[in-house]
């Protein structure tokens, strides 16, 4: 076996390894249990009371996403303005201008709905101050709102009837003191030892080897980068993201941002099976989730360890795999992996240029948006998984002869209308989404938003709102998508793309939560065995893959097909 | 919805100062100690800066080892992949003339045996490295240039060669800005 | 007329009726009831104006008129399936409701004009669809009961076998729960005088019919919760589709309309959306078949989530009534001296245990010669029977021991210990004693033995794999109920019961979220079958306990209670299945169609071709045909209903999903390529 393929397997063995403790950690902190970390407690009370918040205050589930959405409308307005009057602020020693209103919108919007699209490059786009109050900062909040959402459910989940599902205030403070901040800090340190850059000197000047003058944009970078992964933003300092030598300086800070980035969203699956004391259904969820990632990576390491057999066809040594796109200290097979994880949570951050990716994978890191619930985001990957485990449910109990329940509740018709409505949203804002730019561009090519043309072009633009409604944030970058149409298009994609999946769980679990708790019998259905797995799985890939088939079809499965068969 | 909004004005700018101000200067405090102190590490060449360690380089010129194309010429006050899908037909072309280039260049050297990586672009447009097969297969050339014997830069090729973490753990691949220092330092 | 229970799916001239039915139901009035038939439809009608325009004027970038026409014939066909399965379930519950209201329509009716002259001069004779409620009619021996209605007066023997199939004659009377007389039964003996209780038309059989019919028919939970996911799957597929359009525009590629309607028509959930309400009217057919009315959809439905049943132990745990099987004389008494007091004091007594007792003792009524006999009958108040003669010098009394007891304390006497012994004793071996006293002294007593019936057990032991509880109610002590309970297999016993205990045990089972389902047939049961979630009155049982269920068993068969369960899990396991069939077949559907439609001009996509259709037409034509013959080989399914093991409900997911979800994702791709090979012949 060569050293590449080990890499990727020790950096997944090694997540495992840190999620199951991590995520038993998780729910000390969020049961009030003795942590390592309770020194903060003086601290988070004296937040409150400065705060005006009783953070013992239990609510139901409209408080809770009322709660959940006024923050984030002040969140949006605030990054608004800011980014709009960034050039005349402080911090800003590369005297970078401030952004058009449209991009502002787009941008604000990307990192307060944990999406991270970016329609500008890090080095030019923003300022120092930027970075860090709006970017930084709404990577921090944002995570914890995925994370206190799912809390939310989780809470909804146990076994007793209530209205009280915890105080939104209170998780999502926790959130940031008692997970996000301290782990960031421990990527940012290995990061700032390896090289990536914490200062906030400017840009430097030097004059190369062979006598070249260049410029060399830094920053305070490491601390951002770590949050970045760890919350599954993906928003990248430099423009390149994780592909730059500097947020992303060898191997080693590869397998830690690898790391990094699914880490919540692993331990969250395993944090689910400790806190409802239900840990056979959380392995089931996690098999079924390993099972999806899998299926995704097997094609793209092929396809990409293989090489573009355009280029083969030319006659040279493609054993390297197929480099376009790619960095030669991390190899195909560890930028295939990262390709895989980053689509199927929703990160977005890149080590390797997607739009170069070989069609194969480029149909695998679609699939992983469109399904978006293998692993999937900071939080919200469980309740895309919720969802689909609630139509699962219904069918299957169907199947067995009895009014659906999932986890001693009956699913009744109010529960699917909700969970039909978020299943529906994804395929609706990707296709349609796509449909009219493929319309205007179909129309006035001139528009010059490609990069490449023919099938390839179509799944850049299917892409970007892949990425937008899955909340990803990655793209096929060669689009040309800093104008007001894409800028606008993509932004209202986003906010529906983050917020309908997040009150839709929120919500059937808060209505289930009320419903009189059924004990299980043996004529129940059981959510956590393999057969009932295997269904969700299905569910997951009849609903989610089906619906993009036709797409994928005319996107980067044409292009496959000529690519390898011409 | 009212209730919610001034707490959440109070918490946001408490998080603001936490997460924005604190949580980075403890970082770049901390990054005093680490290499290059947080400014990213610098390479030196008889005292003068010549480049930082794991930013790539332009080489031009036939008598150093070259890198990758960069779809930002190694421009690094920016970083950007070329984003061309393997199946447009204007990127193969110049993948092509790439290829036809390195032969002009590099005479004698069979084309079954330039690795991909010479002539694809990197993901930042700033990659320091190139495979050892990408460092070895330019020996005869710039032996020729520099009149070195072969043996003695394919050597130094093996002694700047990185290996995998822990020898075990990812690709193995050559800094060009490192070897060409130490071809210099010959 | 007993109802048949083996006619076959498709009778001749129900065939008939659904075919001009299926016509009929093709009113977009009635269509868009059904989401997903309705956009069917919709899209025939747009084929149907793509043909017309075509035939106007054809410039050939829709393709040729005749493959056209077929395409729209083909979908035109899919609708007319659709609607021709709901038709034929129709027609089947419907054939099988009027069969039984048959006998007691326009059967002549003495009713009484006068409610002050109830005898038989004051009569008018009407016809029974005249009768109005509570008007009264009367009966005499070998008349056939007009209508539903309650005995007000007198007592009579009855023939039931036109309703139960039961021959053995029944005797119904005035008073009690034994009043109620149904219409189509035929009086044998004696005669009554019968309150109408229903209106005309009204009857469960009438309202039965109406839920058959439609009409009144109302979408059960499941059944609105399932409609909404396919309305879902339809609405994702509307998008695909129309977003197709701009998509192929970018390829260049054109779609005719033709192939645009047949992809979406081939990936909304058809097959299901079209057999949904058929499977719903199957289900209440086959609980009619098993002759139980069901008042609605929904008490069928209910059915197949029941948590707990109670089960009355008589009847349903063990055969009719217990018997006679030990005589244990006192101590000093001659035990054929007590073998005769036991006799004498059950001469009267008509119980079955009385007779048993008789039985056992080896007299015949005939060998009692006694004076001036006085038989004292059992009350609720003495609770003991017996016979006083000899102008009362000799009385004999026999009862449950608590009761004997206090008889015999009340006059001085003491209740001997080996008595209370033995009593102990046969209660604990589940047998129940019935203590005897002579002039107020103890004289032995006697034991009687329940008799479990065959396979009862059996059948316990499969609901418990359905994960049902069965609770067994019993007037017994709890020693007895609780032998009983054991030997039967049963989880839980009310001992004791009286009807509130019933009620309460109920109320406590709900509280914790369970659905139960019981049987009763007395007044006093009413409340406790309204109580419980499926409450299944017999039709021998009184008017109140028929208005309190959601069913009425017309075989009047304590254990039809388990077949009702199966009929509810069948039905919803038809719609789980068959959903999930129906969406698996998406699968081959798209790599028949999506492919065909764009290998014009991408011909790399041949590779998706993985079926080798032959052209793109036949492809299209291929998937379209196989969506519209899958609905008429599934509708025996949906009307038989899919069989229920209770082989646990994870092992019951895992055999369903290979058969019907990994059956469905293979099923087409045999099917379309067969159809092509066929339609490759022409396109």
């Amino acid at each position: 076996m060569n050293t590449e393929l080990i890499g990727v397997i020790a950096t997944f063995i090694i997540t495992i390894v840190i999620a199951i403790p991590f995520g038993k950690y998780i729910v000390k902190v969020f049961k009030g249990e003795k942590t390592i970390l309770d020194f903060l407690i003086p601290v988070e009370k004296t937040i409150f009371r400065l705060c005006g918040i009783d953070s013992t205050k239990q609510m139901n589930w409209k408080q809770h996403l009322i709660a959940l959405l006024s923050i984030n409308i002040l969140w949006f307005v605030y990054a608004f303005i800011m980014l709009l009057t960034q050039g005349s602020l402080f911090l800003n020693p590369d005297g970078n201008p401030s952004m058009s209103p449209d991009l502002s919108f787009n941008t604000a919007i990307s990192f307060v709905v944990n999406c991270n699209l970016q329609h500008y490059s890090g080095e030019t786009g923003l300022t120092y101050l930027t970075q860090l109050a709006v970017i930084a900062f709404l990577q921090f909040v944002s995570a914890a709102t995925g994370i206190a959402a799912l809390i939310v459910v989780f809470n909804a989940m146990k076994e007793k009837t209530t209205e009280g599902l915890g105080n939104f205030f209170d998780m999502f403070l926790k959130s940031i003191t008692r997970i996000l901040l301290p782990v960031s800090s421990i990527i940012a340190l290995i990061l700032v030892f390896n090289g990536t850059p914490a200062s906030f000197a400017g840009k430097d000047t030097i004059h190369t080897l062979q006598g070249d003058t260049v410029q060399v944009s830094r920053g305070p970078a490491a601390g951002m980068i770590g949050i970045k992964h760890l919350g599954t933003n993906g928003g990248g300092w430099f423009g390149a993201n994780s592909a730059h030598p500097l947020e992303n300086p060898n191997y080693l800070t590869n397998m830690v941002e690898m790391i990094a980035q699914v880490l919540i969203p692993l331990a969250l699956i395993f944090a689910l099976g400790f806190y409802l004391n239900r840990k056979k259904m959380a392995y089931v969820i996690f098999g079924v989730m390993t099972i999806g990632m899998i299926s995704f990576l097997i094609p793209t390491m092929i396809a990409e360890t293989s090489g573009n057999p355009a280029i083969t066809k030319m006659g040279i040594d493609q054993s390297g795999g197929s480099m376009e796109g790619k960095e030669v200290r991390f190899g195909a097979s560890a930028s295939a992996y990262w390709s895989v994880l980053t689509t199927i949570i929703s990160t977005g951050s890149v080590n390797s240029m997607h739009d170069s990716s070989m069609p194969v994978s480029g149909t695998m890191q679609l699939l992983g948006m469109m399904t978006n619930a293998f692993y999937g985001g900071c939080g919200v990957g469980i309740l895309n998984y919720y969802i689909f485990m609630i139509i699962a449910v219904f069918i299957s109990g169907l199947m067995v002869g009895r009014t659906p329940e999932f986890l001693g509740r009956k699913i009744e018709a109010r529960e699917m209308k909700i969970a039909t409505m978020i299943a529906l949203l994804h395929p609706f804002l990707i296709l349609v989404g796509t449909a009219i730019s493929s319309y205007m561009y179909t129309k006035d090519p001139s528009v010059g938003w490609l990069n490449n043309p023919g099938y390839h072009g179509f799944s850049e633009m299917l892409y970007e709102y892949t990425s937008s409604a899955a909340n990803n944030g990655s793209g096929f970058e060669g689009l040309g998508d800093n104008n007001w149409f894409w800028n606008i298009t993509t932004g209202f994609v986003l906010i529906i793309g983050r917020f309908l999946p997040i009150i839709g769980p929120v919500a059937i679990a808060g209505i289930l939560a009320r419903k009189k708790f059924i004990p299980e019998s043996a004529g129940t259905l059981r959510t956590d065995t393999g057969t009932f797995g295997i269904m969700t799985y299905a569910v997951i890939m009849i609903i989610a893959a089906l619906a993009f088939f036709p797409a994928l079809v005319l996107g980067p499965l044409a292009e496959y097909f000529t690519l390898y068969h011409h | 919805m009212k209730t919610y909004i001034l707490p959440s004005l109070k918490l946001s700018g408490i998080l603001l100062i936490i997460c924005s101000a604190l949580y980075p200067l403890f970082i770049a405090a901390m990054a005093l100690v680490a290499p290059g102190g947080g400014n990213g590490k610098k390479v030196f060449e008889n005292d003068q800066v010549v480049g930082y360690d794991n930013i790539g380089q332009k080489f031009t010129n036939d008598d150093y080892f070259q890198g990758r194309p960069s779809a930002v010429n190694y421009n690094a006050a920016g970083s950007a992949g070329s984003n061309k899908g393997g199946s447009n037909s204007d990127y193969l072309t110049i993948v092509q003339a790439r290829i036809d280039t390195f032969l002009v260049h590099n005479p004698g050297i069979k084309k079954s045996t330039i690795p991909s990586d010479l002539v694809t672009a990197s993901g930042s447009g700033l990659d320091p490295h190139i495979s050892v097969k990408g460092a070895n297969i330019q020996v005869p050339r710039i032996a020729k240039l520099r009149k070195r014997e072969e043996e003695v830069l394919y050597s130094l090729v093996k002694k700047c060669t990185e290996h995998p973490l822990l020898g075990v753990f990812g690709p193995e691949r050559v800094n060009v800005l490192k070897l060409n220092l130490a071809l210099n330092a010959l | 007329m007993t109802p048949s229970q083996n006619k076959s799916l498709f009778q001749k001239e129900l065939i008939s009726e659904a075919f001009i039915q299926s016509f009929i139901k093709l009113n977009p009035k009635q269509m868009i009831k059904n989401p997903v038939m309705f956009t069917v439809e919709i899209g025939t009608c747009v084929m149907l104006y793509v043909c017309i325009s075509i035939l106007f004027n054809n410039n050939g970038s829709q393709g040729s008129l005749t493959y056209n026409v077929v395409v729209f014939f083909v979908l035109l066909l899919t609708l007319l399936f659709a609607n021709f399965a709901e038709a034929i379930a129709e027609a089947r519950g419907k054939a099988q409701a009027e069969s039984l209201r048959k006998t007691r329509e326009e059967t002549p009716a003495k009713k009484v004009v006068d409610p002050n002259k109830m005898d038989s001069d004051h009569l008018e004779i009407i016809p029974s669809s005249q009768l109005k409620k509570n008007d009264l009619f009367f009966c005499i021996e070998g008349d056939t009961i007009p209508t539903d209605g309650e005995i007000i007066h007198g007592l009579a023997t009855i023939d039931e076998s036109a309703i139960t199939g039961e021959s053995a004659p029944v005797i119904r009377e005035a008073g009690g729960d034994k009043s109620s007389v149904t219409g189509g039964t035929k009086v044998l003996s004696d005669r009554i005088i019968v309150k109408v209780t229903t209106e005309p038309g009204e009857s469960f059989l009438d309202k039965m019919i109406a839920l058959v019919e439609g009409a009144s028919r109302q979408k059960t939970p499941n059944e609105i919760a399932l409609t909404i996911l396919l309305a879902g799957f339809t609405l994702v597929f509307i998008i695909v589709c129309v977003t197709l359009k701009p998509f192929a525009d970018y390829a260049n590629t054109p779609i005719t309309i033709a192939a645009l309607i047949s992809l979406f028509v081939c990936l909304i959930p058809t097959t299901i959306g079209g057999l949904l309400s058929a499977i719903g009217i199957a289900g209440m057919d086959r609980a009619l078949r098993a002759n139980v009315i069901t008042k609605s959809g929904k008490a069928v439905e209910t059915a197949g989530d029941i948590d707990v049943l109670l089960l009355d132990k008589t009847g349903t745990i063990t055969i009719g009534n217990r018997k006679a099987t030990h005589f244990y004389p006192a101590h000093g008494i001659g035990e054929k001296q007590f073998i005769k007091a036991c006799a004498l004091s059950s001469i009267s007594d008509e119980t079955p245990e009385g007779k048993s007792i008789i039985e056992l003792s080896g007299f015949s009524k005939s060998e009692f010669e006694t004076e001036d006999p006085q038989f004292i009958k059992f009350t609720a108040e003495t609770r003991s029977s017996g016979i006083d003669y000899e102008a009362g010098k000799i009385r004999i009394r026999k009862g449950a021991s608590d009761s004997i007891k206090k008889l015999c304390e009340k006059a001085g006497n003491n209740f001997p210990g080996e008595i209370a012994e033995r009593v102990k004793l046969i209660s604990s071996n589940g047998g129940t004693p019935l203590v005897v006293c002579e002039n107020e002294k103890v004289i032995g007593v006697i034991e009687l033995q329940d008799i479990i019936k065959p396979g009862i057990r059996e059948r316990f032991e499969r609901l418990r794999k359905m994960g049902i509880k069965t609770v067994m109610v019993t007037g017994d002590n709890p020693l007895t109920a609780k032998f009983i309970a054991e030997k039967a297999g049963v989880d839980d016993f009310i001992a004791e019961a009286k009807p509130e205990d019933k009620m309460n045990y109920i109320k406590n089972e709900q509280q914790q979220g369970k659905l139960v389902a019981m049987m009763g047939d007395g007044t006093n049961d009413a409340p406790a079958l309204a109580q419980a979630d499926v409450g299944v009155a017999m039709n021998s049982g009184t008017q109140a306990a028929k208005e309190a269920g959601n069913m009425v068993d017309l075989d009047n068969d304590p254990t039809k209670l388990i077949e009702i369960v199966e009929i509810g899990k069948q039905l919803l396991i038809t719609r789980g299945t068959l959903t999930t069939f129906s969406i698996a077949n998406d699968v081959a559907k798209y790599f028949a169609i999506v492919p065909a439609l764009f290998i014009t001009s991408i011909p790399a996509l041949q590779g998706l071709n993985i079926m080798n259709l032959k052209t793109p037409e036949s492809a299209i034509l291929s998937a379209v045909i196989f969506n519209a013959l899958i609905i008429p080989i599934l509708i025996p399914l949906a009307l038989r209903g899919v069989e229920y093991k209770p082989i646990g409900a994870s092992a019951l997911l895992r055999r369903n999903l290979i058969i019907y979800g990994l059956g469905g994702v293979i099923v087409p791709f045999i099917g379309i390529k067969l159809i092509d090979l066929a339609v490759g012949l022409f396109f």
